[in-house]
């Protein structure tokens, strides 16, 4: 696997307030990063500073220009039930997006019966509308996609399916995954790399079995975290 | 049926249509009641045109497109909510205008007039609404992306901005456009009720716009044609009407919800 991303003693400031210093980390094509910490240790921000959504020092280095897909932290239910959607009007407000057949495509590649096409998007369940979601980040097969807690809002299994789904796209074809996620399990589980940040502070950076200590996880949440090693 | 109740009808059907149009994007962006505050703020325009003789498009217009501008501006500088920006648009277009606003001359500005538009009104009125439908078509798309998530816009690299702003002039035409027809006490309900009334029976995007057009058009020909008959202002009547459809609305909503 060949490098994709590099980013180099990367500082975040926002407000006049330091989300992120000397933060540096490689992300290879094909791989999964979860991003792990606490609330308000800037995961979402980092995300963002990734996508080029806001402002940074240093060095954030695309060694190719992939195709990207992603899938924002509060894209839910709220955002959307209030407008007069269907699932096929959701999907053809992405640019390139006007085929039937590709939107049915994609909702068959995350499990969905094709016959949600014609439904309001907002009477799909937890788990169908963020398989829905996952469906629309994908339908250009993009090279990396970002998720930023992609299961919250939906009960274990439902978000069991959802890593499960990962698993199986990334067999399919070679699909880069950044993701952020509370979920430790997850970690352990799924990802090849994980990033544990910390406010201010970059904890770690590796494989999740080699450096995901109890202590580590102490350190980096202020508690006591209970974990069960797949 | 003459000249005029034709020139009165193309104009009606053309600036219904695209309130109505526009209202289902404002709607769904939970700004109908900006076109309010906008509204008013063509009173000053109103008031410069009046004093001054001449055609009230020319007072309207630029009082209402420097009001979008101002609100794009100061949203971008205070990162206040546009609701509350254009509260203050709305206190300086109707404070202003009420120091020196010859109300007993001002009928036409707060009912419309559109039952005295001229030819060349209505060819303007024409080009003019085609225009900004056909932009908002444009736009219609990312101002709903952006309505759900702005990144998801702004990964694609478009700036988030300049769509705010081009939408925002499109409302001020809009606004200005329906000072014509109702008048600027009420333009707001020609974006607002048909869009309202169409969300409450549609399914799917494609309804909801068809729908809130087709309620614009028949609320602007239903006013127009009760005007003539009672011999009452058109502006309100056309709002009546607008009203009525709602009130029909929401019977099918319910009947709909029991089934």
């Amino acid at each position: 696997m060949s490098n994709l991303l590099e980013v180099k003693n990367l500082k975040v400031e926002l407000d006049h307030e330091v989300i992120h210093k000397d933060l540096s980390f490689i992300l290879e094509e094909g791989e999964m990063l979860t991003i792990l910490g606490p609330n308000g240790a800037g995961k979402s921000v980092l995300l963002k500073v990734l996508l080029g959504l806001l402002p940074y020092k240093g060095e954030v280095i695309w060694h190719k220009k992939p195709r990207i897909g992603y899938l924002p932290q509060n894209l839910s239910h709220l955002a959307i039930k209030n407008l007069p959607l269907t699932v096929e009007d959701f999907f053809k407000l992405k640019e390139g997006v006007v085929s039937k057949k590709l939107i049915i495509e994609a909702l068959e590649m995350v499990g969905l019966d094709s016959s949600v096409y014609q439904k309001s998007a907002s009477t799909l369940s937890g788990g169908q509308f963020q398989r829905m979601l996952i469906a629309w980040v994908l339908i250009l097969k993009p090279d990396v996609i970002f998720l930023d807690e992609p299961t919250s809002g939906i009960d274990i299994g439902g978000g069991q399916n959802i890593y499960t789904l990962l698993d199986r796209l990334r067999g399919e074809y070679p699909l880069t995954i950044v993701m952020v996620t509370h979920d430790i399990h997850v970690v352990y589980a799924h990802s090849d790399k994980v990033l544990c940040l910390k406010r201010k502070d970059r904890s770690c950076f590796g494989e999740p079995k080699t450096i995901l200590t109890p202590q580590l996880l102490e350190h980096i949440f202020g508690m006591k975290i209970k974990f069960y090693e797949h | 049926m003459n000249t005029q109740v034709i020139l009165s009808l193309i104009s009606g059907i053309m600036i219904g249509g695209i309130a109505a149009y526009l209202g289902t994007l404002m709607l769904s962006k939970k700004m109908s009641v900006v076109a309010g505050p906008l509204a008013h703020l063509a009173f000053p325009g109103v008031a410069i045109a009046i004093l001054c003789g001449f055609n009230l498009a020319f007072g309207v217009f630029p009082f209402v497109l420097f009001g979008a501008f101002l609100i794009w501006m100061l949203e971008r500088k205070t990162k206040l909510p546009m609701e509350n920006l254009s509260a203050v648009i709305f206190a300086i277009g109707v404070g202003t205008s009420l120091l020196f606003l010859p109300i007993g001359k001002a009928e036409e500005a707060l009912v419309g007039n559109i039952m005295h538009i001229t030819f060349t009104e209505t060819v303007f009125i024409s080009i003019l609404s085609l225009g900004t439908y056909f932009f908002v078509r444009k736009i219609y798309n990312y101002m709903m992306l952006i309505n759900i998530d702005e990144d998801l816009v702004k990964i694609e690299k478009r700036d988030i901005s300049l769509y705010n702003l081009g939408y925002l002039l499109a409302i001020a035409t809009v606004v200005s456009l329906g000072v014509y027809l109702v008048g600027g006490l009420i333009t707001a309900a020609l974006i607002a009720i048909p869009a309202g009334a169409s969300r409450n029976i549609s399914k799917g995007l494609i309804q909801y716009k068809f729908w809130a057009l087709t309620f614009g058009v028949l609320g602007a020909v239903f006013g127009i044609i009760l005007s003539i008959i009672f011999h009452l202002p058109t502006g309100p009547l056309i709002i009546v009407s607008n009203a009525i459809i709602f009130i029909f609305s929401v019977i099918i909503q319910r009947r709909g919800n029991k089934v």
